[in-house]
């Protein structure tokens, strides 16, 4: 990669009670492209995504965002590196006491202090590029599908078009065709963001579908990285394997 | 049996009581960094007044009707038990003095804490523990919002508001249950007796028994929210948490209320 990459781990290290969980991990994503994170249960995906949102701190190693390392960051820096960013968490983790539309617009009340009105407006707006009508903004999550809580989601990281995207399991408990629909969101949003995204799913066709470039991991390291049409050609055992869902095999 | 080995085992009865302790201290150092931060989050800005007005609500008046039950019913038992208890020493007729002294002093902030204990600071940890297992709390930190200030300060400022309040409620209605007793089957004249309390009541009395209060709301909501966010583990880690932040709260109250007493009565 040339130039700065927008987010980067770099010699990234974490445990757990002694257990490494990522060992050396090193990894970047160039601006404006869509990486996505695979492996299997276990290995280090979630960590990985984790560190990067600042949830956990490395126990050695960098995370840069824009180049500039935001562990040993001031609090200050560190906030400002993190609220440019916006989160599809795996079960959508709407809050339950807010409506569809409050849930959208919270970080627009409660961080950057948008009037309540012209939040709303925002938020229908975001919930429109999610096909998503405005009839539902009044609603609360638990009346909505699986399906449509992930949408809420995504208009919810996309409301304060930020720089940098992350996906959690975008597909994780969605039928096929809502599946197809949330990654074709995530193309579109990604697209005309213009923005980089990071994605951890184990769903193949999602990947293929997502992503500009592909990361396995195994055992908290990278032992693959390429294109998705490269996914195909590798003679990697482990990714074999893996992409071919095979339970016989070194995973 | 190696020299190790045998040293070790030796040490087994240190380790079992050690191990314990240790915890112990550890969870203790862990309550009070939580706490202080939490206080931190409370003195400054931003305040989440919608947030502060909705827990004001949920913690002070839908907790009302518990506590105005629960000091009813104490204050009219309280009265029967002191009535028959002073006739032993000729005693019955200090008996309206008596059940004032008690409600307010002790009974009404430590049942209005109890009641709140179980019934907001389970329903607190359930709230929060739920938010932290579903990704909740950490969907707010990537919203660039500090749960501490959101979630956390918000009820700590409701409890330690809302709970005076309530004691004093309850004081009002623990005194009227024993009024109603005294008048109803005790034959005591209702205007006397509303006289002689009044008489005896000093302010302190009343502003002990809210100054407890004050520190059991403090510890009902701590609890509450300590235990919530520290959990883990799925829907039973969730229950976990309610019960321990019940059984702590209900604990701290009681010991609270006797260094506080310890304290009033030095005073």
């Amino acid at each position: 990669m040339t130039g700065v990459a927008k987010l980067e781990w770099r010699g990234v290290r974490k445990s757990f009670g002694g257990r490494a969980v990522l060992d050396d991990l090193d990894l970047a994503v160039a601006p404006g492209r869509s990486l996505v994170i695979m492996g299997g249960s276990g290995q280090g995906k979630s960590v990985t995504l984790k560190l990067a949102l600042g949830l956990l701190t490395p126990d050695a190693g960098a995370l840069r965002i824009d180049g500039r390392d935001t562990a040993s960051a001031s609090k200050s820096a560190r906030r400002r590196a993190f609220a440019d960013i916006g989160v599809l968490f795996q079960g959508a983790a709407l809050f339950d006491s807010l409506s569809v539309w409050e849930n959208v617009a919270f970080r627009l009340i409660n961080a950057d202090g948008v009037p309540r009105r012209k939040a709303r407006e925002r938020a229908i707006e975001a919930l429109s590029r999610v096909r998503l009508p405005a009839d539902l903004a009044d609603a609360y999550p638990a009346s909505l599908s699986g399906g449509m809580q992930k949408r809420v989601g995504l208009a919810r990281a996309i409301v304060g078009r930020p720089s940098l995207l992350f996906f959690d399991e975008p597909t994780s408990g969605l039928d096929p065709v809502t599946s197809a629909v949330i990654n074709e969101l995530i193309v579109e949003q990604v697209r005309d963001l213009g923005c980089t995204a990071v994605s951890i799913t184990h769903d193949i066709a999602s990947a293929r579908t997502i992503a500009d470039e592909i990361a396995m991991l195994q055992g908290g390291r990278v032992i693959w990285s390429g294109s998705p049409s490269e996914l195909d050609q590798t003679p990697d055992p482990y990714v074999r394997q893996f992409v071919e869902g095979r339970a016989d095999g070194p995973g | 049996m190696t020299a190790a080995s045998a040293s070790l085992a030796a040490l087994t009865p240190f380790r079992l009581i050690g191990h314990p302790i240790l915890l112990g201290v550890r969870r203790v150092g862990a309550i009070t960094l939580f706490g202080l931060r939490s206080l931190a989050a409370t003195l400054t800005p931003p305040l989440y007044l919608g947030q502060l007005w909705r827990q004001f609500l949920a913690i002070g008046f839908f907790s009302l009707p518990v506590t105005g039950l629960t000091a009813v019913f104490t204050g009219a038992a309280l009265a029967l038990n002191i009535f028959s208890g002073g006739g032993r020493l000729n005693a019955e007729q200090v008996m309206p003095q008596i059940v004032a002294l008690g409600i307010t002093r002790e009974l009404g902030p430590v049942l209005a804490g109890l009641m709140l204990a179980g019934r907001v600071a389970a329903a607190i940890a359930a709230e929060i523990g739920a938010m932290r297992t579903t990704e909740q709390i950490d969907a707010m930190v990537t919203l660039s919002t500090d749960p501490y200030r959101y979630l956390i300060a918000p009820r700590l400022i409701a409890a330690v508001l809302a709970l005076p309040l309530l004691t004093a409620v309850a004081d009002l209605i623990g005194i009227a249950g024993g009024w109603l007793v005294a008048v109803r089957t005790l034959g005591f004249n209702p205007v006397l007796y509303v006289r002689n309390t009044d008489a005896f009541l000093q302010a302190g009395d009343i502003g002990s028994g809210l100054v407890k209060a004050s520190v059991f709301g403090f510890v009902v909501a701590l609890m509450g929210c300590y235990h919530g966010y520290h959990a883990a583990g799925g829907a039973r880690g969730v229950g976990r948490a309610t019960t321990h932040a019940v059984v702590s709260a209900s604990i701290l109250i009681l010991a609270c209320d006797y260094l506080l007493t310890a304290v009033f009565a030095r005073a």
